[in-house]
């Protein structure tokens, strides 16, 4: 193993996953609501009538963080550098729709929230998604 | 009062993936590389996230109603069992395949990315087709 200190952004990392906390903290305490972004979506696709707007309100939050994020602090957003073809992200996209649904969360759900609250079982799901995230990027990246 | 609540929480959560640079699958697949170049950064983000969110979480779990008077939704379930396990093996590998998890891919496709957009939507037809199989399975126990 070796460090990538060109990519390594260690003040930026500690400040966004800051806000990370913060927006969960206050999901729960404001409105007690777990913010896991996997449960908050899936939930819309079996709506429930009462169950629905508080998704939307967050998701369009979320969607439109870029438009005001450039507005507020231009310069701040990274481009995304995406090498995965069309093919490997559609099969991305489904392994992580059914893999979140099955598990029940993802990264934020258990790694942020699950990880918070002390969660064993969110601790078991963070280790399982990451060792298979490894695995992965092993194979893809050294193997093929 | 609790929709503009969401609706904000929603932009800033979106902000901190922005700042994180977790929106970046290169930067992502930068931390899943142990063996390549490895960029430690996620880990400061699931640092820095977490030291505020185990106060957060500690204070919530003392309360019976949130601030703005709603019903606490903490999740009950321990169960350690074959889906869960299995489910987060499936998302692990979709994450480590494009950098996307479920939070980045939605952010990244309002900045009108069209890869973050394909990914959205293949991402949400995989959680349809787990309500199709999860029913059946409900529907059909052996």
């Amino acid at each position: 193993m070796s460090i990538d200190w060109i990519h390594f952004t260690p003040w930026t990392a500690l400040i966004g996953g800051v806000l990370l906390g913060v927006a969960s903290a206050a999901f729960i305490l404001i409105n007690g609501r777990v913010l896991g972004i996997s449960g908050i979506l899936g939930g819309l696709l079996v709506p429930r009538r009462g169950d629905i707007n508080w998704r939307v309100f967050f998701l369009l939050g979320l969607i439109l963080a870029p438009v005001t994020l450039s507005w507020a602090l231009p310069g701040v957003i990274a481009a995304p550098r995406i090498e995965a073809s069309n093919l490997a992200i559609v099969a991305a996209g489904l392994l992580v729709g059914v893999g979140t649904r099955y598990g029940s969360g993802c990264t934020s759900g258990h790694g942020v929230c699950g990880l918070s609250r002390l969660s064993l079982r969110s601790l078991v799901a963070t280790m399982a998604f990451m060792a298979s995230g490894f695995i992965i990027v092993y194979v893809i990246r050294h193997r093929i | 009062m609790n929709r503009i609540s969401e609706f904000f929480i929603g932009l800033l959560f979106g902000w901190g993936l922005l700042i994180s640079g977790m929106t970046d699958p290169g930067k992502v697949l930068g931390f899943l590389d142990l063996a390549g170049a490895w960029d430690p950064s996620l880990a400061f983000v699931m640092g820095g996230a977490i030291l505020v969110g185990v106060a957060g979480f500690a204070v919530a779990k003392k309360r019976t109603r949130s601030f703005l008077g709603a019903a606490m939704h903490l999740p009950t379930s321990r169960d350690i069992d074959r889906r869960l396990i299995i489910g987060s093996l499936t998302f692990g590998a979709g994450w480590g395949l494009a950098g996307f998890c479920p939070g980045p891919g939605l952010v990244t496709m309002g900045s009108g990315e069209p890869k973050a957009a394909l990914f959205v939507a293949a991402m949400i037809g995989g959680m349809a087709l787990f309500e199709v199989l999860d029913r059946r399975a409900v529907s059909q126990p052996n």
